[in-house]
């Protein structure tokens, strides 16, 4: 079957705006990120392989990706409570708390920064009762964690949120006049329904957190091997002038994000899936 | 109905534990921030607010924002219109392109611009050879401010329009209005919640950003630093208090994003 291009329409300005925003994309956004394949064209498959596999991007890349998956995992729990808590219950201040949750959206990442670096620092308010039990809060992976689990708090909140609100309270009514118990019901009813918007939340939080720079780069100590994420390995190449060994790194990093995305995505759909045939 | 909800101990502690974790995660840092901005006291905290490299930071960040925001607005305009209102082919591909910026890593969004106008980048020989700045100078900053908040007001703005329909544009059009009009008798003022949602947003990302300008501007003092790498030098140069007194007023600005925030989202709501 053959479609036009664009459908019949009386309303006026497609060509313009559809161009103008074609050229506009191209001139910010396409361009500049092509750059990235120009460069890799022209180096050779064994120099890109070699600073890939170093140890020391190989444990930035190890580093950047396990604190991302722990920092995701931690505001998968703590989002799913806070939105439920957000959705279901009422409480004094519950309209300032429900502000606040986009809190890490407006602060500029410096600022959270210096201020979770000055929070965990063995003389920080906190850092200084993680120190008596011999933890090391700033300064450690633990540290970039926390950091990211700021950084990435409002995506999960915010996206189950709205599926919460939407849920049909009949469900429940439903299986409850049926005899399930509570539990059951938020096991087998409520949870499949939210489910997905859960899943995706924690992948843009994960999303979020593998790139994150400004906010770790204070609170992580940066030290290689140990404590330098891939964005700051980047960083580093590229004061060095090594324009080459950054973008191999770079492009390492996309790679295994749309990797582990399009992985995350399918297990969305199979799981959605299989959810709906329940 | 006592099967519909929890009981009373479990909805507490629920309560509890969200509000400890955002209690610490996000209360905490806010109040650190301003607790050691005034840790010298108000003359100590205006004075390095007053500091001629503050203030050039500062109207760095001014410049960014008004070149940044009103590009992107236009932009997103312009986009939003050819999507909502257009069905042609490619649609969804032309919406992932322009999420592009915001799943790439800040370090990787200036990287891109220090290959296309750095001395060994693209344009690095032609730039030099006709003696033109753009890496570690303010175009640079200004470009990637741009790219990082790219899909800002457009991502705003498409859901608005599409909630808000074409039937009024076709009733317009109908009735004889000429296209230009018909947008701007009809189009904006229905959309002009959106508009200033996108812009708050846009704003509050492109003065707080860190990562790409960070890559780009070569932290030349008084020339390129914007109020958040203005920031970063000062911690690194442990001066802590003048640090976080640059970064209250950072903090300042993301409370009244907030706020701002909370209103307009109320009158998209009411105002359908």
């Amino acid at each position: 079957m053959s479609r036009r291009f664009v459908q019949p329409s009386i309303l006026p300005g497609f060509s313009l705006s559809l161009g103008f925003t074609v050229f506009y994309l191209s001139l910010i956004v396409l361009i500049p990120l092509s750059m990235l394949f120009v460069k890799t064209a022209t180096l050779s498959l064994s120099g890109f392989w070699e600073v890939v596999t170093s140890a020391r991007t190989l444990a930035a890349y190890r580093l950047s990706f396990g604190t991302a998956l722990v920092s995701a995992l931690v505001n998968a729990v703590f989002g799913l409570v806070v939105a439920w808590v957000l959705v279901r219950y009422s409480f004094p201040g519950k309209r300032i708390v429900d502000a606040l949750v986009d809190f890490p959206l407006a602060l500029p990442t410096a600022v959270a920064g210096i201020a979770l670096t000055e929070l965990y620092a063995p003389t920080g308010w906190v850092g200084r009762y993680l120190a008596l039990v011999g933890i090391k809060g700033a300064f450690s992976p633990l540290g970039i964690t926390i950091a990211l689990t700021f950084i990435g708090l409002p995506f999960v909140v915010r996206t189950v949120q709205p599926v919460l609100e939407e849920l049909d309270p009949q469900l429940e009514e439903a299986a409850a006049s049926l005899g399930a118990n509570r539990w059951q019901t938020l096991r087998k009813v409520v949870f499949p329904v939210i489910f997905p918007s859960l899943l995706t939340g924690f992948t843009l939080a994960f999303a979020r957190a593998i790139g994150e720079y400004g906010s770790v780069i204070f609170i992580a100590g940066n030290m290689p091997m140990k404590t330098e994420i891939a964005p700051l390995l980047i960083m580093t190449k590229l004061e060095q002038y090594d324009y080459a060994g950054a973008t191999a790194i770079a492009v390492g990093m996309l790679l295994i994000s749309f990797v582990l995305l399009a992985s995350g995505n399918f297990l969305q759909w199979h799981i959605s899936k299989k959810l709906g045939k329940a | 109905m006592r099967t519909r909800t929890e009981p009373r101990f479990v909805r507490i502690m629920l309560v509890t534990t969200a509000l400890v974790f955002l209690g610490i995660f996000l209360v905490l840092p806010l109040a650190c921030v301003f607790h050691n901005a005034f840790a010298k006291g108000w003359g100590y905290y205006l004075g390095t607010l007053r500091h001629p490299d503050a203030l050039a930071a500062m109207r760095m960040t001014m410049i960014t924002a008004l070149v940044a925001v009103p590009l992107n607005l236009v932009f997103g305009v312009a986009a939003s219109w050819a999507i909502v209102k257009f069905d042609f082919k490619g649609r969804d591909f032309l919406l992932s392109l322009i999420d592009l910026p915001l799943s790439v890593s800040p370090v990787i969004s200036g990287l891109v611009f220090v290959l296309f106008f750095g001395a060994q980048g693209v344009m690095g020989p032609w730039l030099t050879a006709h003696n033109i700045q753009i890496l570690f100078a303010p175009p640079a900053i200004i470009l990637a401010t741009i790219f990082v908040t790219f899909p800002m007001v457009a991502r705003e703005l498409i859901p608005v329009m599409r909630a808000q329909g074409s039937e009024e544009e076709e009733a317009a059009l109908t009735l004889g209005a000429s296209g230009w009009k018909t947008f701007w008798r009809v189009t904006i003022p229905n959309i002009r919640w959106g508009i200033l949602y996108g812009i708050i947003l846009c704003n509050a990302r492109a003065m707080g950003e860190f990562g790409a300008v960070s890559v780009v501007s070569g932290h030349i003092r008084g020339l390129t630093n914007t109020l958040p790498l203005h920031v970063e030098i000062l911690y690194n140069e442990y001066q802590f208090t003048a640090a976080f007194a640059a970064a209250s007023v950072l903090a300042l600005l993301a409370i009244v994003t907030l706020i701002a925030k909370t209103f307009v989202e109320a009158a998209i709501r009411s105002g359908r």
